[in-house]
């Protein structure tokens, strides 16, 4: 299925997928994370429940320090 | 637009700021001398002298809350400018309260942790409120790796990839970058929904 990541098409194998096997797939094993799908935040319970179908656009907002 | 068009404008906008130190100490600068009518500033720590190489405060500020000094600081620019200094740490449970009345609310935390907790409770209670976030500045160069990314009401300047470390200290130049950019932003989000309101009112 094709869905958008941070603004970039990606092609992904099924039709879909939770939060927690986007973020293994993509390998963004950061922790701290902000996770949006079509524009509305997905709260860490949610992670593995949360699916992303096809033509989604998911944001994944990886926090570093510094400011 | 000229000068006192934009101003007549920014004077009636409130700017929420989290966090007093390099983004937000530069960022809260760049607005009050635009004129944005109201600053809403927030940080619970004081001056120090690590601080001088890129917050925007003098070596005579070193031991008072930072909130204070910044809040001198505009008032000499510009005394016209509104400033609300609160010296507190900010929560989950106080965000709303705090940023409620602002048009626009600026992420300038340090630590990641804060960063999320700001991000994700703006984006719960006030998901159509747009938040400009400051996001890896860290070092020095690479001046064409700091961009800006757009996400619905989230903004996100920065490069997204250097985080602070002893080896990588945040300096003025590259952080001062970070802080204009996101004050480069409200002013773009202030001035067009301005723009938009007048389009439809006419």
């Amino acid at each position: 299925m094709r869905i958008t990541v941070n603004n970039r098409v990606e092609e992904l194998k099924g039709d879909r997928l939770t939060v927690s096997e986007l973020l293994k797939v993509k390998n963004f094993t950061f922790k701290m994370l902000v996770i949006k799908i079509n524009g509305k935040l997905i709260e860490k319970p949610q992670y593995d429940s949360a699916a992303i179908a096809e033509g989604d656009d998911v944001q994944v907002l990886h926090l570093i320090s510094g400011g | 637009m000229t000068f006192d068009q934009i101003k007549s404008i920014l004077s009636t906008k409130t700017v929420g700021i989290a966090g007093c130190g390099g983004l937000g100490s530069n960022c809260a600068v760049a607005l009050a001398r635009v004129g944005v009518g109201r600053l809403i500033i927030a940080d619970f720590d004081s001056v120090s002298e690590g601080n001088l190489n890129r917050q925007y405060f003098f070596r005579d500020q070193i031991g008072l809350l930072k909130t204070q000094a910044l809040k001198e600081n505009i008032r000499r620019i510009d005394s016209s400018v509104m400033v609300e200094a609160l010296a507190m740490k900010l929560t989950k449970g106080n965000i709303p309260a705090v940023f409620s009345s602002c048009d626009v609310v600026v992420e300038a935390f340090d630590r990641a942790g804060e960063k999320e907790m700001l991000i994700e409770t703006m984006l719960r209670f006030f998901p159509g409120k747009p938040l400009v976030v400051g996001l890896g500045m860290a070092g020095w160069g690479k001046s064409e790796l700091i961009h800006l990314r757009k996400s619905d009401n989230l903004y996100i300047c920065g490069d997204e990839l250097s985080e602070v470390s002893e080896e990588l200290p945040p300096l003025a130049p590259r952080v001062g970058m970070v802080a204009n950019m996101q004050a480069n932003v409200v002013l773009e989000i202030l001035l067009s929904i301005t723009n938009y309101e007048l389009r439809i009112k006419n």
